[in-house]
């Protein structure tokens, strides 16, 4: 790993103040993704700005109408919150199949998104349950925030601070992890929001995008044999060594099949 | 930088280069060479240790990370006369071999046990997913894990 | 026969290793530092084929902490030698194999990308490689020969070696073979490629080289499962040191599975740069390094044809292979695609005639050799896949053709069309007992019940062979390797009567300090706890030739009850001076020097004692109570056995899960079977990787593309089933423990009963090992 300068800001005031007057700054949030890319050298930052001891972070709140996640949130902790479990299971579902259990308990939120990595697991929350991203700055509605391969919206030094999903009447996912990084080859989150469809996919393009073919056939009519005759083209999908274009675009019906399946049982 | 945390149950207070990884401070600093490495992106689970009583892969977390924490290695669970039920399990169940992945494949389990309430053999296959065994096969793992859950209640 | 103590021959002893290991008290070459080390970081080839123009180091020398940049054209003018292959392979026409030097580190061309031309020796590990990436390179870049099936067509890669040809090599009669499928009712064809492996044991390779100006020594803390067979290389071939001035430490080794036999570039630089600067200089792998620059395994391309007669019995097996080589030979890579593998093409079965025929290539990737089973993996993939698709050709059942075939037990002594001649075996009580563990007969119902969940069931057989306990020295000498093959063992009596036993075998993870301390303790009849066994340390063994090829119970287990034998004939010639009779009288059993026919008797303790106070004594008798002996095996050992494999797949994804694995397998007589068993278990995976998830992958400019875990897939636990495992027993006739040898069958005999399985399930003969979820969704739709 390269030398950098570490950071412990305790406020958001403070941490954008380090990032901006750094050279080539970064924030540490869990580290999951960020410290294996640095220990390969992939990554230099000049400084590392650790977000951990920024209390406007953390915190769990559940509404009837909508979770609220603090960015600094553990994965283990959203699988494992019993307000999540109850009134929005399916993040919580989704939240126990990131990485592995010592990823889960360390891996945030906040980190998840604001990476944007491809083959993620959270972006098809956010897409599919169409969450609002708080930053220190602004909200960011969910389908402006994901633009391109670990592109988001957000602004050099922007600090994603909570992730607001709202909860619909009904939601399931569905991943088909790669055999080795056990990150989705596919994910596909399908929510029921009173009879508007939304679907969210993940791992199948450069960032996780909504399935509006899917989510038009499945308006009012939310069974699997609606999705039957839905095209669902592979161009711009991702194609490595792992599976082709053509078969993650198979792969996205066949989840987003079975999520349907999860839904109406 | 200066980090101050507790290792099995004794405070140190280090100067390390900021780009210290857990792992380089207890293997480098401490001299803790039973937390092992075993790859370069954060999959095999080698360097597993509990940092405030969770599982974490302590070749990403770094130093600095762990300032204030509360560390446990596999040095600091048992020892030959009183053996955590984990490592004796593992013992009676032939559940290692080289013996590489072994401590980190322990602080998963005793973590995986501590953490579920119910484990059959699958929920102890799925929950060891983030550690790698090229030795075993895993099938004495899943035994030692289901023989030591009882005793550790 | 006496009734098993409880650390006795065949007892589930709980192993003396563990304690270590359970405590993190184990100690593997990384853990070792000395003071004043420094550390030193790898110059790699960024291209798979470049002629190397210069080096500029100067950057990296001004960096604080910078040793020194050590390259290849720096080590050639010290006056090293080349890495050498052990095993000369014998081409059809006579002639030896055609080899390209192999510098440790690479001087005017690199040949496969990650190839080590320099290194970089600072101060910390971080230092070492931020300065690496500061040596300036200028290469020119070369077309790389990738495709191993391609190899002979393309441009020479190697000055001297025509069409990348490293050996033209056969292995049986030919036109016999060319008459007899002429001539047969029935002909099954089958292309089959084996997929290429990387090892991943879970430690990574390292080495720790240290010197000592005052006395000349040497010293290499490395990880080997081979340490004398290190220091012998080192020493005679490359000329790092005189052996005598040289020691290896193999302490705690974290697994090898073949990978950690060899000689490599790096533990070759390490004491070479100790020496140099005058400083210990350690090293260890990161992964991606393991990826790139361990030596690979398997990687062969074949086409086979099995003939059959009216009544299914198999008349002729005719089998062409390209075997992947890499760039290099590494040190048994020639020996693995040939003595290992075609010599082990009969399998189980009594087929008259059988050729085959290797051409070993290189190309540009990273050398190839053993990896567990090497060679006899590959042979057992081409059998069992040919016999399984001859049998649904023919419309019988896979198992009868089987049973049709099979070697029966009164044909042993068999002498196969393939040089070797097998003592023993029983393969249809492996068959029936395999077949009873998974309820064969019950399989149409659970593939109806599959069926109606959606999934497709299938099940499916090897019948492996396999030939261990390498080797027979003579023999192996005469097929082309560079040294013996026997294995020595020392039994010391400490005046006690505690018991030190030294091993050239080496455990990393095997556990001979408890299989080898129940076989000491059971023929001595002292307590297991008072047996220490010491191995891989060349400055306390006297020599050995490691581990590898499940040999190190049938050899070197041998070897030591050779030196037990003798310990125990020296206390009877004592006791029988004490007890004042002649040796004759004196027997010896459960640990006690009886006077026959008498109620008189020493305790081994006693007699022990004697030996080194020797006041009541011998007088034509030397004191001390420690023996040697040397064991050289006078035959292979044939292990042989039954797996089957049951999957089921989704037919939506592709996904394939394994469902049940059953391995029954003969080793002979176990020793302790809870580490047999244990063994059998990582064979399994390994196997299952294979035929699953595992494969090394290239792109045509011969950039590694699974060069992380995050992409080359080795199985966890959720990806594999429990296994159901069990052993059937005939003794090997010609070792004394009646040993085969248990650590590679898992590997050897899973991958065709996995594929058996998996193209049973979707009606097809062939999907190429890894069947991935795609392929398999290929298949299906296609």
């Amino acid at each position: 790993m390269y030398q950098f300068r570490y950071h412990k800001p305790a406020t958001l005031e403070e941490a954008v103040d380090c990032y901006q007057s750094a050279e080539d700054g970064i924030y540490l949030a869990g580290g999951q993704t960020l410290l294996p890319t640095m220990k390969q050298r992939l990554a230099a930052p000049s400084d590392v700005i650790d977000l951990s001891a920024i209390d406007r972070l953390t915190g769990i709140e559940v509404t009837s109408d909508e979770v609220r996640v603090g960015a600094f949130t553990r994965h283990d902790e959203v699988a494992r919150h019993e307000g999540i479990r109850r009134r929005l299971p399916v993040l919580a579902f989704l939240a126990a199949q990131i990485g592995d259990g010592q990823v889960r308990n360390r891996g945030t939120i906040g980190g998840s998104v604001a990476n944007s990595d491809p083959a993620a697991d959270y972006p098809a929350a956010v897409i599919g349950l169409g969450a609002t991203i708080n930053t220190n700055a602004r909200q960011i509605a969910a389908d402006d925030y994901f633009q391109d391969l670990f592109e988001t919206a957000l602004e050099p030094g922007e600090i994603i601070t909570r992730i607001d999903f709202p909860v619909p009447s009904r939601a399931a996912y569905r991943k088909f992890p790669n055999p080795a990084s056990r990150y989705a080859v596919v994910g596909v989150l399908v929510a029921d929001f009173d009879g508007r469809i939304r679907v969210g996919i993940t791992g199948a393009g450069p960032c996780a995008f909504r399935g509006t073919a899917l989510e038009v056939a499945l308006q009012g009519n939310l069974n699997s044999a609606a999705i039957e005759g839905v095209e669902v083209p592979d161009v711009g999908f991702n194609n490595d060594l792992h599976a082709s274009a053509e078969y993650r675009a198979h792969l996205v019906k066949v989840m987003a099949r079975r999520a349907i399946a999860d839904l109406v049982g | 930088m200066e980090v101050t945390l507790t290792v099995n149950g004794s405070q140190h207070s280090l100067e390390v280069a900021e780009n210290t990884l857990l792992v380089d401070l207890l293997r480098e600093h401490l001299r803790l060479t039973g937390t092992h490495v075993g790859c370069d992106t954060s999959q095999c689970g080698a360097c597993t240790v509990h940092l405030d009583g969770r599982s974490v892969k302590s070749c990403s977390v770094l130093a600095a990370q762990a300032d204030g924490a509360e560390i446990t290695t596999i040095e600091g669970i048992g020892s030959p006369d009183d053996l955590h039920p984990m490592q004796a399990a593992f013992r009676e169940c032939h559940a290692l071999q080289c013996g590489f992945c072994t401590p980190g494949m322990i602080m998963s389990a005793i973590d995986l046990v501590q953490s579920s309430d119910d484990l059959d053999r699958r929920a102890v296959r799925e929950g060891l997913e983030g550690n790698l065994c090229r030795c075993t096969g895993y099938h004495n793992i899943v035994d030692a894990v289901l023989r030591a859950a009882p005793q550790m209640k | 026969m006496a009734e098993a103590i409880e650390s006795g021959i065949g007892a589930p002893v709980r192993r003396k290793e563990d304690m270590r290991f359970i405590t993190g008290e184990g100690r593997y070459t990384d853990d070792f530092s000395q003071r004043g080390q420094v550390y030193a970081a790898f110059l790699r080839s960024p291209y798979a084929r470049a002629r190397l123009d210069s080096v500029d180091a100067s950057e990296a020398l001004a960096m604080e902490g910078v040793l020194a940049v050590l390259t290849g054209q720096d080590m050639a003018a010290d006056g090293f030698g080349d890495l050498p292959c052990g095993w000369t392979v014998k081409q059809k026409d006579g002639s030896d194999m055609v080899t390209a030097a192999h510098p440790p580190l690479a001087h005017s061309i690199v040949n496969y990308a990650g190839e080590p031309y320099g290194l970089v020796v600072a101060s910390s590990v971080a230092v070492a490689r931020r300065a690496a990436e500061r040596v300036i390179t200028e290469f020119t870049e070369l077309d790389a020969v990738v495709n191993p099936a391609l190899a002979m067509d393309s441009e020479d890669i190697h000055a001297g070696v025509v069409g990348n040809l490293c050996y033209d090599w056969e292995l049986g009669d030919a036109s016999a073979t060319d008459a007899a499928l002429a001539a047969a009712a029935h002909v099954t064809r089958l292309d089959l490629t084996n997929n290429r492996l990387i090892p991943n044991a879970m430690e990574p390779r390292a080495a720790l080289g240290i010197y000592d100006p005052g006395t000349g020594e040497h010293t290499l803390y490395t990880t080997s499962q081979n340490p004398h067979l290190e220091r012998l290389v080192l020493s005679a071939f490359v000329k790092v040191a005189p052996e005598h001035k040289l020691r290896v430490i193999a302490p705690d080794v974290g697994g090898g599975f073949g990978s950690k036999i060899f000689v490599y570039p790096e533990e070759t630089a390490v004491i070479w740069a100790a020496r140099k600067l005058r400083r210990p200089v350690k090293w260890t792998a990161e992964r991606g390094e393991s990826f790139l620059a361990d030596a690979h395994g398997r990687d062969h391309v074949t086409h086979a044809q099995l003939g059959l007669d009216e009544q299914g019995r198999f008349v002729a097996l005719k089998v062409q292979t390209t075997a992947n080589l890499g760039a290099y030979l590494s040190l048994f890579g020639s020996s693995v695609p040939t003595y290992l593998y075609g010599t082990l093409l009969a399998g189980q079965y009594k087929t008259p005639n059988i050729h085959v025929e290797v051409h070993g290539v290189y190309t540009n990737t990273a050398p190839v050799d053993a990896y567990r089973g090497a060679g006899r993996p590959e042979a057992t993939y081409v059998v069992e896949r040919i016999v399984e698709i001859a049998a649904r050709e023919l419309g019988m059942d896979p198992v009868e053709l089987r049973r049709r075939n099979m070697i029966q037990p009164a044909d042993f002594p068999y002498q196969t069309p393939v040089a070797l001649v097998y003592d023993t075996g029983d393969y249809e009580a492996s068959l029936d007992k395999a077949l009873q563990l998974i309820d064969y007969a019950g399989f149409p119902a659970r593939r109806a019940a599959a069926a109606v969940a959606g999934k497709r069931r299938g099940i499916g057989l090897s019948c492996y062979i396999e030939a261990c306990g390498l080797a027979p020295s003579k023999l192996a000498i005469s097929l082309g390797a560079g040294v013996g093959l026997y294995e020595s063992g020392e039994v010391r009596v400490n005046p006690t009567g505690s018991v030190t036993v030294f091993t050239g075998t080496h455990s990393h993870g095997q556990g001979h300090e408890t299989t080898f301390a129940q076989v000491v303790a059971a023929r001595l009849g002292v307590d297991i706890d008072d047996v220490e066994l010491v191995h891989g340390d060349t400055g306390r063994v006297e020599f050995g030739l490691g581990t590898y090829g499940s040999r190190s119970l049938s050899v070197g287990g041998s070897a030591i009850v050779g030196a037990l034998e003798k310990v125990i004939a020296k206390g009877r010639r004592i006791a029988a001076h004490m007890l004042e009779t002649d040796v004759e009288n004196i027997d010896f059993e459960e640990g006690q020097f009886r006077l026959r026919d008498s109620n008189r008797a020493l305790s081994f303790g006693e007699v022990a004692f004697a030996a080194y106070v020797p006041a009541d004594y011998p007088e034509d008798l030397e004191p001390g109570l420690s023996e040697k002996a040397f064991y050289d095996p006078e035959n292979f050992t044939y292990p042989a056995g039954t797996h089957i494999a049951e999957v089921e797949v989704d037919v939506e994804t592709g996904v394939v899960a394994l469902v049940n694995l059953v391995a029954v397998d003969d080793f002979g007589i176990l020793i302790n079977p809870l580490i047999v068993h244990g063994q059998v278990h990582g064979g399994l995976a390994q196997g299952a990787g294979q035929a699953l998830l595992e494969q090394a992958v290239y792109d045509e400019y011969g950039q590694l593309q699974t060069g992380s875990l995050m992409d080359y897939c080795i199985p966890r636990a959720d990806d594999l089933p429990d296994f159901l495992v069990d052993t059937t027993v005939t003794p090997c006739t010609h070792n004394p423990l009646g040993a085969k040898g248990c650590g590679e069958a898992g590997a050897i005999g899973s991958p065709a009963a996995i594929m058996n399985a998996l193209t049973d399930a979707l009606g097809v003969n062939d999907i190429s090992m890894p069947a991935t979820s795609e392929k398999i969704w290929r298949a299906l739709s296609g």
